[in-house]
């Protein structure tokens, strides 16, 4: 049991937004008589909700390498702008289009990462320079009008689902399909961590418990997947969205790329001592952000069908506050891809469900306030709270490793240098 | 004697782990400059952090007693009132402020929270005819030397009715001409009844100018000496200093040493922001094979300095000379390059440089040597967790399992964890900076002996330390360092604690 109590107080940001988000879910689906899980709103809810949610990963990242970008509903606007204008004024090909915006958000995440990592201007100010800077220049482009007629296959990057497969069965059977599959792959993963964990005699869940968390997992994604298959289907940007999450959570938790932004978020000056090109590490962040902002522009674009010059407004906020709502710490190190998803969650569910509550946008805004200081002062509180409990083992001696490790450290190839 | 000012009784200060005063007695006559003399982490510093206040009554023992009254200070404010003034070794000015702003600070001349500027700069310019400072009190002080900034700095205490000063290394930053006028003032100031105690490694000045010397070596006092009464000289001071019993217990060694690892040629490093100003000297070391060589130095020798230069210019600016490792001249740019080319820096700054404290085990000890993890894409998280318990089980590193986070541990068990991170960068070369610092003597122990071990592998150490003891019972040959020169070289057995320390003090330049 004291095992149980020291993980949940280790992750009990993570576990607690989790267990927010389904506290909100259960109170807006009593309140709206059930409307909130109708199949169509939760086809809404992913469709409405993804372009922040794409914006939230790059922001994350940012913000574990302690900066951050006030820009990206700017440079969103401007690379839609942009987006719309060569596909209808200039009759290029939307996969082409989209190529090249995705190229121009990058390089103008690179124009911030050059500011940023090798002039050493603050985050801050070098994106509330872009955030005046992309607005303008989105109005310049777009002539202060708004530009309509995509074309379809470009509009359904916002608005298409996926195509539909086999037997007529009501369902959507790919959408199907591919929540078993993410359901398997999960429980599969996450056995094998927990194997090799056990094996290396750390901490883990009881197993009944973790019987528990992967049944609840699975039957939640399998749920959400047979909500979205009884409405039209996943959509094409959920596709794009669940890809960016597995692909991002991969960089940060698996590559040396991703552990170099989490050393310079924690130390920076520990990091440049221990060979870290911090610079380099700083320009990619806010490049990936450029790149993701491009994404999110052009996702928001085939949405609405249309450019328009107030598109993106305040997308920033809501990427950060997701962020943060989602366990990234202000002083960097701290923040995972998954934390921001569900930060961005919470807020969207709260949107929807106030939404279907006809709460109007005043309010709206201001809960939403609240709950972000709500979500920060939480984690302060409890850091406080579980600070100076350390000196964990100070007293007990080194315990040894379990009998499978020796056995395993024994066909280790070479010694480590300078273990005797 | 005259009647003191200042009694301060059977201080014991412990911070965790540490014992970092041990029963200190001190005693300051009215009107005198009392020095206090001493190594690093002797417990000077301490022992006017707990006269100020800094370390507040109660989280120490024993008893201070100022004009004749106990005082228990639980703040600074409250020793400053009662006319009690620190001067540290770092300034506490503010560049962009002009004198007269810097002088009030904390203390402005205001009635209702509005502050009349007249008066206060014209109260201003009357503190600093007092120094000696001929300026304009509207001057920022950025735009002032760093000598004109200290005598800011005792305007400043004059300003608050000082009658107690207490100077930290007040000399260390200054040339000749400005230590000469600073020290003029102090008599000058003494004079009219201000009371100075100094801390100071400038033996030399001490000797001229301090009424009475207390020495405290290990956290404790080991005597007063009288000046006035004659017979006082360096080497009287450096005996008090260093008869230090060698308590350090060394494990077992002999040494192998093979041929020339390292080789340094006339190295020159200025301040990375002062180019002008001269951080290293002309220094010229090697390093052999299996040897463990050291550098002894006082504060602000430039030890660290050096060490951080040759380690991938991570400190200074304008290098100058040449770095050989292995026989091949290396022109390393960035700390990778130098991790590459196989030299590891361990920091003196464990919590500042050494580590994330946002880490477990396994993520520090593979975080400077992640090239060797890459598998593909990813990092080897399986080889990571093998590595990095190997480490814990070799070095006997106190935590239960590789994912412990760091900031648990205690400071002999980070250190531990900062070696296995930078034995695994597979350097041929290792630079230990300060190894042992706020270590227990049981970690300590260990912690040579790892060192012995790896000079047994056929690796070059540095080691760059403090306590002299620790230098002479672990190298086999030492280098002395003063004012960024190397003054002179050791070895083994021709050192002793004495010689070590006239070569630390001496005036290199």
């Amino acid at each position: 049991m004291s095992s149980l109590t020291t993980i949940l107080r280790g992750n009990i940001r993570q576990y607690g937004m989790i267990i927010a988000l389904a506290a909100i879910v259960i109170l807006f689906q009593f309140t709206t008589d059930g409307v909130l899980l109708k199949p169509l709103n939760v086809s809404n809810l992913v469709v409405q909700n993804a372009h922040i949610l794409i914006l939230a990963i790059g922001m994350v990242i940012v913000i574990v390498a302690r900066h951050i970008d006030l820009s990206v509903g700017s440079v969103a606007a401007f690379v839609g702008a942009v987006g719309a204008i060569l596909m209808t004024k200039h009759d290029v090909p939307w996969f082409l289009a989209v190529i090249l915006c995705l190229a121009l958000g990058a390089l103008i995440g690179a124009w911030h990462g050059f500011w940023v990592a090798y002039v050493g201007i603050p985050a801050f100010i070098v994106t509330l320079a872009s955030m005046l800077l992309f607005r303008g220049l989105t109005l310049v482009v777009l002539e202060g009008a708004t530009v309509g007629s995509l074309p379809q296959g470009f509009k359904d990057i916002g608005n298409g689902f996926l195509p539909e497969i086999g037997p007529d069965t009501d369902l959507h059977n790919l959408t199907l399909l591919l929540g078993v599959l993410v359901v398997a792959l999960l429980v599969f993963f996450d056995f094998r961590k927990r194997a090799a964990s056990k094996r290396y005699n750390f901490e883990v869940l009881p197993f009944g418990l973790f019987v528990l968390k992967q049944v609840v997992l699975g039957a939640v994604i399998l749920e959400f997947s047979y909500l979205l298959a009884d409405a039209r289907g996943l959509p094409i940007v959920g596709l794009i969205l669940f890809a960016l999450i597995g692909i991002y959570t991969f960089i940060m938790s698996r590559t040396v790329f991703g552990r170099h932004v989490y050393a310079i978020g924690g130390n920076v000056d520990a990091a440049t001592m221990s060979g870290v090109n911090t610079k380099r590490v700083d320009f990619l962040v806010m490049t990936n952000m450029g790149l993701l902002a491009g994404l999110a522009g052009l996702v928001t674009t085939a949405r609405l069908t249309a450019a328009n010059p107030k598109a993106g407004v305040n997308f920033e906020l809501d990427a950060i506050a997701a962020s943060f709502i989602g366990g990234a710490a202000v002083t960097g190190g701290v923040g995972t891809v998954i934390g921001a998803i569900i930060g961005g969650l919470v807020m969207g569910v709260l949107n929807n469900g106030m939404s279907l509550n006809s709460i109007g946008i005043d309010w709206q805004q201001a809960i939403k306030g609240l709950v972000l200081l709500a979500a920060v002062a939480f984690d302060v509180w409890n850091k406080k709270r579980t600070a100076g409990t350390g000196g964990a083992g100070e007293t007990e001696p080194t315990p040894p490793p379990p009998d499978e490790l020796v056995e395993e450290m024994a066909h280790l190839e070479a010694e480590p240098p300078g273990v005797r | 004697m005259a009647q003191p000012i200042l009694e301060m009784r059977s201080i014991t200060k412990r911070f965790p782990g540490v014992l970092a005063l041990s029963d200190v007695n001190l005693a300051v006559a009215r009107g005198e400059i009392h020095a206090i003399c001493g190594e690093n982490g002797a417990g000077k510093s301490t022992l006017m952090k707990v006269l100020s206040g800094v370390h507040p009554h109660g989280t120490y023992e024993g008893e201070i007693v100022y004009e004749g009254q106990p005082v228990e200070f639980t703040n600074i404010r409250q020793s400053e009132a009662a006319g009690i003034v620190i001067i540290h070794q770092e300034l506490a000015l503010i560049p962009d402020l002009s004198i007269a702003e810097n002088i009030f600070l904390g203390n402005e001349t205001a009635t209702r929270g509005v502050i009349n500027w007249d008066e206060a700069n014209s109260r201003a310019i009357e503190l600093m005819a007092r120094v000696g400072l001929r300026e304009n009190p509207l001057t920022a002080v950025k735009n002032l030397g760093i000598g004109k900034q200290q005598l800011v700095e005792i305007a400043k205490a004059l300003s608050k009715e000082v009658k107690l000063l207490i100077l930290d290394e007040p000399t260390a930053a200054l040339n000749d001409e400005d230590s000469n006028h600073l020290l003029d003032l102090l008599k000058g100031l003494q004079g009219k009844g201000i009371t100075s105690i100094m801390i100071s490694h400038k033996l030399n000045e001490i000797a001229r100018i301090s009424d009475s010397i207390t020495i405290l070596r290990d956290g404790k006092t080991i005597e007063t000496l009288d000046v006035t009464a004659g017979g006082v000289d360096e080497d009287r001071i450096i005996r008090g200093m260093v008869g230090r019993s060698l308590e350090h217990r060394f494990p077992d060694h002999t040494p192998q040493i093979g041929d020339v690892l390292l080789e340094v040629r006339d190295w020159s490093v200025m301040h990375p922001m002062d180019h002008n100003r001269v951080v290293i000297d002309r220094a010229s070391l090697s390093v052999r094979r299996g040897e463990i060589v050291g550098i002894a130095g006082l504060m602000g020798a430039g030890r660290t300095e050096l060490a951080r230069s040759v380690f991938g210019r991570s400190y200074g600016s304008k290098h100058h000379g040449t770095i050989t490792l292995g026989g091949k001249e290396l022109r390393l740019k960035s700390v990778h390059d130098a991790i590459k080319a196989g030299i590891a820096y361990v920091s003196e700054d464990r919590k500042g440089l050494g580590l994330n404290l946002l880490d477990d085990v396994k993520t520090s000890i593979s975080s400077a040597g992640l090239d060797r993890l890459r598998k593909g894409l990813t990092v080897d998280e399986r080889e990571e967790v093998l590595v990095a318990e190997r480490y814990r089980r070799s070095f006997g590193i106190k935590a239960p399992t590789v994912t412990t986070g760091v900031r648990q541990l205690s400071g002999g068990n980070q250190q531990k964890v900062v070696l296995g991170k930078w034995l695994y960068t597979e350097p041929q070369l290792l630079i230990l900076d300060e190894p042992t610092r706020g270590i227990d003597v049981g970690a300590k122990f260990e912690i040579y002996g790892i060192i012995q071990t790896l000079a047994r592998e056929g690796k070059g150490v540095l080691v760059i330390s403090s306590e002299l003891p620790e230098l002479l019972g672990l190298c086999d040959r030492i280098y002395t360092l003063a004012e960024g020169v190397i003054t002179h070289e050791f070895k083994r057995g021709d050192a002793t604690q004495e010689s070590l320390m006239r070569y630390m003090t001496a005036d290199a330049r």
